[in-house]
């Protein structure tokens, strides 16, 4: 085969031919692009993106950007399920639906991938830009340029995985790319590279992004903050980003593995040759399983911020939690084979694996009983994030059990693959992960903006993803007893699995309302933003000390660092004025903004396409581009602002006159 | 307005279920009725678990409910106590009980892991029969080496006898299903696997891939026939009498990609067909592989 060929590569017109359905899917993506241009640049607005957004090292805006990637991604990777429910409500006996099966596979590969590393992730590093700096009292992340570089890496695998969609195909091979279905010689269209290519880019964002935020908490945090004094949103995104670390890696080999065995004919995984696919499996799940844990872990950490600011209560357990964090930290890389049970490995591989399985539903056992007796004796405000929780601890339970059951090798047996197993992992994304980092979101917003997003409507948003939730994925519980398997463009009618994937559709319309209130509420809160001015700068009567400082808060954060003496710092010090500490103000050093991070991502995403299309020049274009911003940004030596009393916002500077 | 709202809350839901519940006892749980000793006992351990979980799924609903009622902010005669944050007693309690809980269903889980691995030889006053299963694009064959007989998407075998299916696949990775006779094992090109089922109650039951394959992924599905001794031996001499042969040639014919296959029969199977077709990925990569010539 011809690797690197020509000046196209293995590009040509035939990359941009595609059935109705896609062009309509391209055309959508097409008219957004040129509208939010044409808008920008109406409202003459480019100048103030660059300056202020594109090229910020701020994390709190970075975190900003990385939410709303996230967002459009949540609502595009949500618009595959509505594609999904509805093939899967129409295409019944002689009606084959309105996707052809290529595209059906392409429509869940790409459902699957979007939502785990482009909506998840992104929405879960967006919190953790914003959260983890202002919880720890510290003017910004450890590493802020790489921190621009993390963001912008996400953005270039984002954007090349929605490139698929206009030029070529995406993979058809599940989220995960199995072989030998997802090697050359089963899939032989530049999908599963696209799909290899957007992962890679992104997931070394992910990793860099693991170290920053690792060495961020490390060396930091406020003076007098020791471990056990952190927040537990900080511990937990303590143990997420170490999963990170030790996980990430894992992806990286075992895709350019894949890509190897693609490109260059090798065999690690082909089923000829000496390969053997099971090896992969066995890698993607040692790197896929801890994921999960990545992803939920900052949201347990926020609840568990949330119930004890919303209870008006300490965090009940506090050492418990963080024992339970680690043991989930190091339990979750000791389970990887329970995705694949059936590939026979016998009963005492299958039994370990299983009861390992099992120990991790105890510590995060502990953590709801945990925050259940925050609640107790506690005096409790049900505003909208607190409605998250609620629905979070119902459904979270339940998907949890779902999981135990899943654990015990025969039942597995019975239910792997099929659409159980799609229900019970949704419980634990849904309404675990998602619902987390909305309550985040809602909590930290007024802490970004100086506003509060209005809460009625936002109440409102909750119950609507509760029971569409329910209505979504309840049916598909019953699907999976009843033998339906997952991944199914086409049935049977007299299986009487129709009505409850019409059902299921029903509750993606609900979710999809949800979702849509979301938007009416961000949208109204941005036209009364006057009105829902937080003024105090603590909103929710919180307890750690991001809310001592004014909303929204400034570029640096913290003018004075605060001095830490015990956990839940600002709420003692409301409770007893005199223990506020005075401080002199000492003159700091913010980074510049710097716009090399987006340079980056630009070569990232030309060589990932390279790598797609096997274009050789572009490659060789991507890398050195890279090598060469890489060193121009290291001979920078002027890369710091000095802020001076002066260059304060007004709230910071009456404070600091006021206490002097 | 209260009134509304009620109606939203209980009735509409209570609606809801009730109408559910009418429909969904005219479908069939395929993993909830069992048709034979294997998914009956994978049954009962799912059940278990699920009783099991009860224990820590009631008292967690049971709290968070009575917690969000009386200790609202509204209820101002609650008791509020904003420094208890640590309880020996009660964090004893839920390490303890979980642990003991997930104790129990270790062993449980240990023990059924061994007695139902799909590998074992169920045990019986019958011989075991053995049927070769390769998945295809998109298509099951089944060989049965005893008669040298196959088929392609008809799985018949006889009531009460246990039966061995070694499996492999001549494509992507598979994984067969027959939920009412048993759990679901891979087929894997270049390796063996073995699901060893029974049925124990005469019918018709659906089989199904469960791993995605590719494009004609969804019509892979097949009837899996447990049938009277008698019936059984009707059906081999039956498939004895069609026009097509597998050898390597009807093989190679066989093997191009196809979907929605309907049951197709030949009166005769190569007795090295099926070690050939898992050898044929266990040597050095060659151009050769689909050409047969290590056959």
């Amino acid at each position: 085969m011809n690797i690197f060929a020509g000046i196209l590569g293995l590009l040509n017109i035939d990359a941009f031919k595609h059935d109705l359905v896609q062009y309509f899917g391209v055309a959508a993506m097409t008219l957004t692009g040129v509208f939010v241009v044409l808008a920008l640049t109406y409202f003459k607005k480019w100048k103030w993106l660059f300056s202020e957004w594109l090229t910020s090292l701020d994390p709190k805006r970075i975190g900003v950007m990385y939410i709303a990637v996230a967002v459009l991604m949540l609502v595009k990777a949500g618009t595959d399920a509505g594609m999904m429910r509805l093939q899967q409500s129409i295409s019944v006996g002689s009606n084959q639906g309105f996707l052809k099966p290529s595209h059906y596979q392409q429509v869940f590969s790409a459902h699957g991938t979007t939502m785990i590393f482009f909506a998840a992730m992104g929405l879960m590093f967006g919190l953790i830009n914003i959260g983890v700096p202002l919880l720890i009292g510290s003017r910004d992340v450890a590493f802020p340029f790489l921190n621009s570089v993390s963001f912008w890496l996400f953005v270039a695998g984002m954007l090349l995985l929605n490139t698929s969609l206009a030029i070529g195909d995406f993979s058809g091979a599940g989220w995960l790319a199995y072989p030998p279905l997802s090697e050359l010689q089963f899939s032989p269209s530049t999908g599963v590279d696209y799909w290899i290519w957007s992962l890679q880019i992104a997931g070394v964002g992910t990793l860099l992004s693991g170290i920053n935020i690792i060495v961020t908490i490390i060396k930091n945090r406020a003076k007098g903050m020791s471990l056990m004094k952190m927040p537990m949103f900080v511990w937990s995104v303590f143990g997420s980003m170490t999963l990170v670390i030790f996980a990430f890696p894992i992806l990286t080999v075992t895709i350019t593995l894949l890509y190897l065995d693609r490109l260059l004919g090798m065999h690690f995984f082909t089923g000829a040759g000496g390969g053997n696919p099971m090896m992969y499996v066995n890698l993607i799940w040692a790197w896929g399983h801890p994921e999960v844990y990545i992803l939920i872990l900052p949201a347990f950490g926020i609840f568990s911020e949330i119930v004890a600011t919303f209870s008006r209560k300490r965090l009940f357990g506090y050492t418990s939690m963080v024992w339970a964090i680690w043991a989930i930290v190091l339990l979750s890389f000791t389970v990887w084979l329970h995705h694949f049970f059936t590939m026979g490995s016998g009963g005492d591989v299958n039994g370990f694996f299983g009861i390992m399985t099992m120990i991790i539903a105890i510590p995060t056992g502990v953590k709801i009983f945990n925050w259940l007796f925050t609640m107790f004796r506690g005096r409790i405000k049900f505003a909208s994030p607190m409605i998250w929780f609620m629905g979070f601890i119902i459904l979270f339970s339940i998907g949890g059990v779902a999981g135990v059951l899943l654990a015990v090798p025969p039942a597995d047996f019975q239910l792997n693959n099929s659409l159980f197993l799609v229900a019970h992992f949704h419980s634990m994304i849904v309404s675990g992960v998602l619902f987390g980092y909305f309550a985040g979101l809602t909590y930290w917003f007024p802490k970004i903006y100086g506003f509060s997003l209005k809460d009625e409507i936002g109440k409102y948003a909750a119950y609507f993803w509760i029971v569409g939730f329910i209505v979504a994925f309840v049916p598909l519980y019953i699907l999976g007893i009843m033998g339906a398997t997952r991944r199914m463009n086409h049935y049977s009618p007299s299986l009487g699995f129709q009505p409850l994937f019409i059902v299921a559709g029903i509750g993606v319309l609900i979710i999809g309302a949800g979702l849509f209130i979301q938007v009416i509420q961000i949208a109204t809160s941005i036209r009364d933003r006057k009105k829902l001015q937080d003024k105090t700068g603590d909103p929710w009567n919180g307890r750690t000390f991001e809310w001592s400082i004014p909303s929204p808060a400034p570029e640096y954060n913290y003018a004075i660092l605060p001095v830490v003496k015990e956990r839940d710092q600002f709420w003692k010090e409301k409770q007893n004025q005199s223990n506020k500490s005075h401080k002199k103000f000492k003159d700091f050093y913010m980074p510049k903004n710097s716009y090399l991070g987006l340079v980056i991502a630009f070569f990232a995403f030309s060589l990932g396409f390279a790598a797609v299309w096997h274009i050789l020049w572009l490659f060789i274009f991507g890398v050195v581009g890279i090598i060469v911003v890489v060193i121009i940004r290291s001979l920078d030596e002027n890369r710091d602002l000095l802020v001076t009393f002066n260059d304060l916002s007004r709230a910071d500077q009456l404070a600091i006159r006021n206490e002097q | 307005m209260k009134k509304i709202k009620l109606i939203f809350i209980i009735i509409l839901p209570l609606l809801v279920i009730y109408i559910g519940y009418l429909y969904l006892k005219t479908v069939n749980f395929a993993v909830l009725n069992p048709k034979g000793e294997i998914a009956a006992k994978e049954k009962n351990i799912i059940l278990f678990a699920m009783m099991l979980s009860l224990f820590i799924l009631v008292p967690v609903f049971v709290m968070l409910i009575t917690f969000a009622f009386r200790y609202n902010e509204k209820n101002k005669k609650a008791k509020y106590t904003p420094e208890f944050d640590h309880s020996r007693i009660f964090e004893s309690i839920w390490w303890g009980i979980p642990t003991i809980l997930i104790i129990i269903l270790s062993i449980v889980t240990w023990q059924s892991s061994h007695s139902l691995d799909p590998f074992k030889p169920i045990s019986s006053t019958k011989p075991t029969l053995n049927i070769q299963v390769v998945s295809m694009n998109w298509k099951w064959l089944f060989i049965y080496p005893d008669s040298q007989v196959a088929t392609v998407n008809d799985l018949t075998i006889p009531i009460n006898t246990p039966v061995n299916l070694e499996m492999t696949s001549d494509a992507p990775m598979n994984q067969l299903w027959i939920p009412q006779l048993a759990g679901q094992i891979m087929c894997m090109p270049g390796m063996v696997t073995h699901l060893n089922i029974i049925g124990n109650t005469a019918g018709t039951y659906r089989g199904v891939s469960s791993n995605i394959s590719g494009k004609g992924f969804a019509g892979m599905s097949f009837k899996a026939h447990v049938t009277s001794d008698n019936e059984y031996k009707n059906w081999i001499s039956q498939a004895r009498k069609s026009q097509n042969v597998l050898n390597l040639k009807g093989y190679q014919e066989l093997n191009v990609p196809s979907e929605y296959v309907p049951a197709t029969y030949y009166s005769y199977a190569s007795p090295g067909l099926f070690s050939y077709i898992y050898n044929k990925y266990m040597g050095p990569a060659s151009d050769n592989i689909s050409t047969g010539m290590a056959y």
